[in-house]
């Protein structure tokens, strides 16, 4: 019998041959923690060690709330800088650079076949570059800087395979809502998920990256995809050192295989106040919306500018609307400016927001009032999400948010 | 160990979002200043009533999205003695069980248990005492145990260490 990916790299950092429910401890590569990396360095010192186990095994980027919002968060951004200088650690990300996954992935440190774990549960999202991606907590990064080591259930696999091209105004996001619409917050609870499929080889990596990323919304532990030609073209020349793609065997012991053809998908929207409470648009479109929130880990990349200046290129954003664009790093934001996505933006009335997570987790830039109503491209909706629990949270692609931005409500962009 | 308190039942699906919402999470650091904004999103009543031994009860994977640590802190420095749970997402387990508070998984007790009533947990014969009757739960896995019996993820790596 074979062995998914999933069993592979655990049998491989254990040194042993695993099998789903076997519980092993194995050293990540990478550890990433963010802004939460100075509470974990208090953790840290409680344990009685004076140096990391690796220092070159933690990345730390500091994103959740930057520029700090008040002073406590500015503390948390002191203590960390600190720290990373105290322990020599060299991937450290200061607040210019965009958020955590991205940074990581634009600086060649996510690679395939690797185990990465980091201090956050969007960490799926390392999957898109067939790396074993996965959330952990706060004391658990403080002692992999003790020991470099931590425990793992040996996952089921569920394979999920896409079919078909994407119809005009449809892409990742929608795809993914339309996933967790079917089969629930919990559809892959404690699983790894696997994407694959023609449609999977075909995507863009921005577009690809999606897909991972929200693979924790399906509560999984990690979601993967073998890396295609165009990752690995880009990783050519950027990869901070050797790697080697692990994929699925042919014949590895899959829990489920769900097949899923986008032939005739339409644009998805998550509605108030979970993710899988997912809607076609047809259904919710003409809900009016106070607030756009352009941003996030799951689309703000470069491919991403480009559909929502084409659309707001000669249009004005609603004048009851107010839209928040956040670029998902520093480098998508200079690349964005210079293709003039940022100039046409901005021309449509949006308000350009520094690089970082923004108001996802609603520590600042963008919280909205009672009874407003936000549209946003993150990936989570929850009561409270953005700040306030009188608020309703939808979620959807950036082309429907750009279209909605300009009329005022939710609008199906294959009408406009 | 044995752990009688008065149930706080939930429904499916609760996220760490409305256990500790996103706000607090670097900006308060004292583990009793967390405990005031526990559940705050769910249910403020909670906060405000509950005692030392509740225990709480949800439906499918309890704490799922954010991996915040500070929901199973929260809860746990609110007085929370267990967390009794159809499934619990991955994350909210881990963090329980690093920070030493019992983690049960069992469908049946959290069909048979009513919100409000007094139960018992005996963790180490592993049965929930309920008015519906004693319901028997499977162990945690003994690598998990091993982390849990010695109050956490911490104290059992200084244990580990030598350095406690």
């Amino acid at each position: 019998m074979g062995q998914t990916f999933a069993e592979k790299i655990l049998s491989k950092y254990s040194g042993k041959t695993v099998v789903p429910g076997e519980i092993v401890e194995i050293k990540p590569d990478i550890a990433m923690s963010h802004d939460n990396t100075a509470a974990i360095s208090g953790i840290f010192e409680q344990l009685g060690v004076d140096k990391l186990d690796d220092p070159d095994r933690h990345v730390i980027v500091l994103d959740h709330c930057t520029p700090p919002a008040n002073e406590k968060f500015a503390m948390n951004h002191k203590i960390t800088r600190n720290f990373v200088k105290k322990h020599g650690i060299k991937h450290f990300f200061d607040i210019e650079q965009g958020i955590c996954h991205q940074v990581i992935i634009e600086n060649g440190l996510c690679l395939p076949g690797t185990v990465m774990v980091g201090a956050d549960s969007h960490s799926t999202t390392y999957g898109a570059f067939g790396a074993f991606g996965t959330g952990i907590g706060r004391s658990e990064t403080a002692v992999i800087m003790a020991t470099g080591k931590i425990w793992f259930r040996v996952p089921e696999t569920i394979k999920i395979i896409i079919n078909g091209e994407f119809p005009e105004g449809v892409g990742s996001k929608d795809l993914i809502l339309k996933i967790a619409g079917e089969i629930k917050a919990d559809g892959a609870l404690y699983k790894a998920v696997e994407f694959a499929g023609p449609t999977i080889e075909n995507m863009t990596i921005s577009s690809r990256i999606v897909l991972p990323n929200m693979a924790v919304e399906l509560g999984a532990k990690i979601g993967y995809m073998i890396p295609n030609k165009e990752t690995l073209d880009y990783l050519d020349g950027r990869a901070q050192k050797e790697f080697e793609v692990v994929e699925s065997d042919p014949d590895a012991n899959f829990e489920k295989v769900l097949e899923f053809d986008i032939s005739d998908l339409v644009p998805q929207i998550a509605c108030p106040h979970t993710v899988d409470n997912v809607k076609p648009i047809t259904e919710v479109e003409g809900t009016k919306i106070d607030e756009v929130f352009f941003g996030s880990c799951t689309n703000a990349r470069l491919e991403d500018f480009e559909v929502v200046a084409a659309v707001l290129k000669g249009n004005q954003i609603h004048a009851d609307v107010r839209m928040l664009v956040f670029p998902a790093s520093k480098d998508i934001f200079l690349e964005a400016m210079r293709l003039g996505y940022v100039q046409t933006i901005a021309e449509a009335g949006a308000i350009i927001m520094n690089t970082g997570c923004g108001p996802c987790m609603g520590n600042h830039e963008g919280v909205p009032a009672d009874g407003e109503v936000v549209l946003a491209t993150n990936n989570r909706n929850y009561k409270g999400r953005l700040g306030n629990k009188e608020s309703d949270v939808y979620l959807s692609s950036p082309l429907v948010s750009a279209h909605s931005a300009i009329k005022g409500f939710i609008t199906d962009p294959r009408n406009n | 160990m044995s752990i009688k308190g008065k149930v706080w039942k939930y429904g499916d699906d609760i996220n760490t979002d409305v256990i500790f919402p996103g706000k607090y999470t670097y900006t308060i650091s004292d583990p009793n200043e967390m405990a005031e904004h526990a559940m705050e999103d769910l249910d403020p009543d909670f906060a405000k009533n509950v005692q030392e031994n509740d225990i709480i009860v949800g439906g499918k994977n309890f704490g799922c999205g954010s991996g915040r640590e500070q929901a199973a802190v929260c809860v746990k420095m609110a007085g929370i003695r267990a967390v009794i749970a159809k499934s619990f997402s991955r994350l909210y387990f881990r963090n329980c069980v690093n920070n030493g508070l019992p983690v049960i998984v069992s469908a049946e007790a959290v069909d048979a248990i009513e919100n409000g009533e007094i139960i018992e947990v005996d963790m180490d014969n592993g049965t929930i005492t309920c008015s519906a009757g004693t319901i028997k739960f499977p162990p945690l896995p003994p690598e998990v145990r091993g982390i849990f019996e010695d109050g956490g993820l911490i104290p059992h790596t200084k244990k580990i260490l030598g350095t406690d």
